[in-house]
């Protein structure tokens, strides 16, 4: 088996408060093999977001890893020297945020931005860097390239402005891209064009991808594998394919049903009763027993860990837990 | 562009027009000023000659005329108290004061954008602490209450610096300057201080304020994701963002760092524009009034002109398609 590009062991992730410490993130393990596409859904405040500010070391102060490492091709980079994780930051991980309306800085124009950053992580020259972003905004799809380069951001659309920040994450040629939502606040008819984009992209220059989402259509589209997380904790992972047609976790089982279907007959979406707990009222136990149809004693009682199971899946439920023997 | 410069000078002269009638009317409504110069004991005669030598027996409408046209060329009559021209009297205080705004002027600006920028970065430190309560000071003091205090520490018990008046002057040309000589140099800082104590707390919680609003936006989270180094991020991304409201703010501080130098002035007898003022008033002495009244209005005017022109040099968002954009 070849060495993860990304390795993430017990990840842990802490706001103190006023009223106590928060764990956002609680035992967050998982790989990204070198050119996959790691699909990371859940609901709002799961914790997906913050995984991948982790990860780039942007945590917005207070919080703070508390525990656990991040590798990165072995090498630690949690416990970096703000100048080393600045040089990983772009050069190594590159990052697409949500709203590219608001990613970009107004007051430059985008040959500024991408050429600053090109010669940010590489020794070339302005004109070199000026070619190299040319041809990187000519990749990613926008027309006249050459002419279009002056323009502030202002002047291109939704759509046009999330090609400028994928050439922008892109410009330094990244390992591994985070996507954080990075359609969701687009057109729908311009959402796949920029997926398919990410993906052929990091295809072409090898780069990984991890894509934080919560639209499953997405992810059953792009990802080889998902992670499904929920309230702080992983609750199953595994190929995309398996996952989606064969949920082994209840919770991504809910979340599976409440997708809907041209061909499906059904009347009505299955639901997830509830919602999901507040960082300060995560429940003892499996954090999801509340609200799951087949919790049992055990559940509310101890946390289950991830286990592994066939197929390269993991899944941290009590149903699945070997000792066990249950319908 | 150059539509909109012109309409911003017609409405500028339209402002002065107005500020012109309310100068005039000073003539028509703020009490007898041959009663004030003559005294008790001139001889009805001996008015009425003054009344004519002044003008003052003309119709209203033709006054306003002549004034207005005469002081479209700079002049304003003569001084009642000091039977000189006004322009005259004016043109060699005014170095004075603009010596004194300018000096107290720039040390409000840099200082206030440095301590602001230092404040938002180091939201935390104790210096930031110190900075901001020192601030506060600055903003509820009252003007004259700091020249005091200043002359009581530095000029009485500390004897460093003199109390005051202007120290000896050069001239160079027309304008007499203090700046040129050791005294002069010695003499500004109490009066400089005072008078822009104020102006560089507001400017300060200004920046401060703008510039933690921006370093939240995501436009600094992605240039931070990039890898850009601190200061890139720091003075190239986030500073120029907060700087359309700092320029607002200093350029009509400007206008009212030269308007209410009168206090300062006064404080240290210093020989500027505001201590002529506060004297003519005194003395209704209204040429020297109306005159002063009309100059700052131009002051005013112009700095705003300045202001608008300034935000098309820092936003490129409001150089293109003003009829289409939202401004």
């Amino acid at each position: 088996m070849t060495e993860p590009l990304l390795s993430v062991r017990d990840l842990r992730v802490e706001f103190p408060t006023r009223r106590g410490t928060l764990t956002a993130l609680d035992g967050v393990s998982f790989d990204i093999m070198p050119g996959e596409v790691l699909g990371m859904v859940g609901e709002s405040g799961a914790g997906k977001s913050l995984t991948g500010a982790a990860i780039i070391g942007l945590l917005e102060p207070p919080g703070r890893i508390a525990g656990g490492e991040i590798r990165l091709r072995g090498e630690r980079i949690d416990t970096l020297a703000p100048d080393a994780m600045r040089k990983v930051r772009g050069k190594r991980i590159g990052m697409v945020f949500q709203d590219p309306l608001t990613s970009l800085n107004p007051l430059y124009t985008v040959a500024q931005q991408i050429t600053e950053t090109i010669r940010t992580h590489a020794d070339v020259s302005e004109a070199e860097a000026r070619q190299r972003a040319i041809a990187l905004l000519d990749r990613v799809g926008i027309p006249a390239a050459a002419r279009r380069i002056d323009d502030y951001p202002h002047h291109f659309s939704g759509g046009m402005r999330q090609r400028v920040v994928i050439a922008l994450a892109l410009c330094a040629e990244p390992e591994l891209v985070i996507a954080d939502e990075p359609t969701t606040a687009l057109d729908v008819s311009v959402q796949a064009q920029i997926i398919d984009l990410i993906k052929e992209i990091c295809a072409e220059r090898g780069a990984a991808v991890m894509l934080i989402t919560h639209d499953m259509g997405v992810i059953a589209e792009t990802a080889d594998r998902v992670a499904v997380l929920y309230a702080g904790r992983l609750a199953e992972i595994g190929p995309v394919k398996d996952v989606i047609l064969n949920a082994e976790h209840p919770y991504t089982r809910g979340l599976m049903g409440s997708i809907p279907t041209l061909t499906q007959e059904s009347d009505r979406l299955v639901q997830i009763p509830g919602a999901m707990p507040r960082l300060t009222a995560i429940p003892r136990g499996c954090a999801f027993n509340p609200r799951c149809g087949q919790a049992f004693e055990r559940c509310r009682q101890d946390r289950p860990d991830p286990v592994n199971r066939p197929g390269n899946r993991q899944v941290a439920c009590w149903l699945h837990a070997p000792e066990v023997t249950h319908g | 562009m150059i539509a909109y410069v012109l309409r911003r000078i017609v409405q500028s002269v339209l402002v002065m027009l107005v500020v012109a009638l309310v100068s005039f009317s000073l003539f028509r409504f703020v009490g007898d000023p041959v009663a004030t110069m003559m005294g008790q004991e001139a001889s009805q005669a001996d008015r009425e000659a003054l009344r004519d030598r002044l003008g003052l027996n003309d119709p209203v409408i033709v006054q306003f005329a002549g004034f207005i046209a005469r002081a479209a060329q700079g002049d304003f009559g003569i001084s009642y108290r000091l039977q000189q021209p006004v322009m005259e009297l004016i043109l060699s205080r005014l170095p004075a004061t603009l010596e004194l705004a300018l000096i107290s002027g720039t040390l409000a600006f840099v200082l206030g954008v440095g301590f602001g920028v230092y404040t938002a970065l180091n939201r935390r430190g104790w210096l930031s602490g110190a900075i901001m309560t020192v601030s506060l000071i600055g903003v509820s003091l009252p003007t004259f209450l700091i020249g005091v205090l200043l002359i009581w520490v530095f000029a009485v018990e500390l004897q460093w610096l003199p109390s005051f008046g202007r120290g000896d002057t050069v001239d160079v040309g027309p304008w007499r300057t203090g700046l040129l000589t050791q005294s002069g140099r010695a003499s500004i800082v109490l009066p400089a201080i005072t008078l822009g104590l104020y102006q560089m707390t507001l400017i300060m919680r200004l920046v401060r304020a703008e510039m933690l609003e921006v370093l939240r936006s995501d436009y600094i989270k992605f240039a931070r994701a990039r890898g850009l180094s601190d200061r890139a991020v720091h003075f190239g991304h986030a500073l120029k963002n907060t700087l359309v409201p700092v320029i607002t703010i200093t350029g009509l501080q400007l206008g009212s760092i030269i308007a209410f130098a009168i206090i300062t002035e006064t404080v240290f007898q210093w020989p500027g524009v505001g201590a002529l003022f506060i004297n003519s008033v005194q003395f209704v002495d209204i040429p020297v009034m109306a005159a002063y009244l009309m100059l700052i209005a131009l002051i005013f005017v112009v700095i705003n002109l300045v202001v608008d022109l300034l935000y098309y040099a820092v936003d490129p968002r409001l150089r293109v398609d003003r009829a289409a954009a939202r401004h």
